[in-house]
């Protein structure tokens, strides 16, 4: 997200000499803006229910597929609500020591409807961001499922977005100190990806392996959701990367690109790697490796170009491939939809590959006067690596807490029947 | 009478049904099974998962007929689920003491 710092950032020499001194108090109304970050808001809350709901729904078994979708739909109630009272401020209110928001904005406080961030309404500004602050939590889903208790999924939801999500956005974007520090991140790959990616490793690891993984079969109850579901994931991303621009101009249109060249390259990267490797390509594989591509170039959308984009989607579906298939097998931990695979992975490629293809002798919007592609990447590190340490440790904590206080997971018996039936009393399917 | 009794690939069951009308079956049960005999199964892959498909999908068909039908039911079944390849399936004949028709009461033959 561009915030102020952005536009300063890429086009900053230009802008600075038209508008001297631009800051808040010179923000007018874009109704040209204002428009599409309304459709860009609609589109990143399409990505969570029911594309999200709809891909990880297709990869779990039958007797789970419920409970994963209604996962990912209170998520995006729970953390509503959280935004409203307090979240957004934490984010995005008066900064505090580079580190969090103060509560200046809690309750919705002042945004009003004549409120502006920039050109576009303060209230659009708020959705657009809750949209991101639904998508990251509902994402870790994917780590844990089919076996996480639903009570204690909520309570680490509400935890892991005040004390995780909150902070982190507000360094990047909520003008904190990795933003100080000129750490690329054009719409989220360190704030939802890699942030979204550890803390499902983490989980996946604190709950451990669903009960008889991975010798018995474990297969996806229906690939025809899933396959709909990364579609809709892909169209949504839109919102999510040229809408991250918060303005309807060239460096969205360009965000529109490079999102739509990263993913197919990293898509059919994948889809080619099994079928070299398997001797066939899958449904699964290819839509696999589009995720991974969308999420690589999500950091990377506002300053990468189209060949950049093309490498970077390469790398990720090349990267995301190994760390899927390979390493999660070589390791042994029960990743169970592949949340760190794809997006803890695919964020820290984007994450990198933004500070070398950020160059304009690549074809990017060019590094910041002064820094080197090498302190480029450096930075880029740095932040992904705060980021690591920072969600790993917070996450690991409230996990053993919340286990300690009510457990993490339901029963062997419970697990064997499956979430829908033993949480819920109810089916997802009943064919018979 | 005798309750034939026949395993068959799926896709077969339009051509097994018609030839069975066409010796005179009035009415045949079909269930939806699993199993394995000499035909292999599949793998399957899922993100590097890789899972071994022994129990294949195939269907169980069952028809009671009098004593004299039975050798040409069987034919029927035999000659309509045949494709000559591995996994075409089994029949088996075996003695039937009785038949109730529910709604009439009827037994034996007159009830088939």
């Amino acid at each position: 997200m561009k915030f102020l710092k952005k536009t300063a950032y890429l086009v900053g020499p230009v802008l600075l000499a038209l508008l001297p001194g631009v800051a808040a108090a010179e923000d007018t109304l874009s109704s040209g803006d204002t428009a599409w970050m309304l459709t860009a808001t609609a589109l990143v809350l399409f990505m969570t229910i029911p594309g999200l709901s709809l891909f990880y729904a297709g990869m779990v078994r039958a007797k789970n597929a419920l409970s994963v979708m209604m996962q990912c739909f209170a998520i995006t109630c729970l953390i509503t609500i959280l935004w409203s009272l307090y979240l957004y401020s934490l984010a995005f209110g008066d900064d505090i020591g580079g580190f969090v928001g103060g509560l200046g904005k809690a309750f919705m406080s002042g945004v009003g409807v004549d409120a502006l961030s920039g050109s576009i309404p303060e209230s659009v500004f708020s959705v657009f961001q809750l949209t991101f602050a639904i998508i990251t939590p509902a994402l870790i889903v994917g780590a844990f499922a089919e076996r996480m208790k639903f009570s204690a999924m909520l309570w680490f939801m509400t935890l892991w977005v005040t004390l995780v999500y909150a902070p982190v956005c507000h360094w990047v974007w909520g003008g904190g100190w990795l933003g100080s520090q000129g750490v690329l991140d054009f719409a989220g790959g360190t704030v939802v990806h890699i942030n979204a990616g550890v803390a499902g490793l983490v989980a996946a690891l604190v709950l451990g392996k669903r009960h008889g993984y991975p010798q018995q079969p474990m297969k996806p109850s229906n690939l025809v959701l899933t396959t709909v579901g990364a579609g809709m994931l892909w169209v949504g991303w839109f919102g999510f990367n040229a809408g991250s621009e918060l303005a309807a101009d060239g460096v969205a249109g360009m965000a529109m690109l490079v999102t739509q060249i990263a993913t197919a390259a990293a898509a059919l990267t994948w889809m080619f790697m099994e079928w070299m490797s398997h001797g066939k390509p899958s449904a699964l594989g290819l839509v696999s490796g589009a995720v991974a591509g969308l999420v690589a170039i999500t950091p990377a959308s506002g300053f990468v170009g189209p060949m950049g984009a093309l490498a970077i989607g390469v790398a990720a579906g090349l990267v995301c491939y190994l760390a899927v298939v390979k390493v999660k097998r070589v390791f042994g931990y029960d990743d169970s939809l592949d949340a760190f695979g794809v997006h803890g992975v695919g964020g820290f490629v984007g994450a990198i590959l933004t500070g070398v293809f950020v160059d304009a002798g690549l074809g990017g919007a060019g590094l910041a006067e002064g820094v080197s592609m090498g302190a480029q990447v450096g930075k880029q590190f740095m932040g992904a690596a705060a980021t690591i340490v920072y969600c790993g440790v917070v996450s690991f904590i409230l996990l053993k807490v919340i286990d300690a206080v009510i457990g993490l997971r339901v029963d062997v018996d419970e697990e064997q029947q499956g979430l829908d039936l033993v949480l819920h009393d109810e089916q997802g399917y009943n064919l018979h | 009478m005798k309750l034939v009794t026949a395993i068959i690939k799926p896709f077969k069951l339009d051509d097994v049904r018609q030839a069975l009308h066409e010796v005179g079956i009035a009415g045949i049960t079909v269930t939806e099974v699993k199993g394995f005999g000499r035909q292999k199964g599949h793998t399957e892959l899922y993100r590097g998962a890789e899972y071994n498909v022994d129990f294949l999908p195939k269907l169980k068909l069952e028809t009671a007929v009098t004593d004299e039908l039975a050798e040409q039911v069987v034919e029927a079944i035999h000659k309509s689920a045949a494709t000559g390849k591995i996994g075409d399936g089994k029949i088996f004949v075996s003695s039937l003491e009785e038949v109730i028709r529910i709604r009439t009461g009827e037994t034996g033959a007159q009830a088939i």
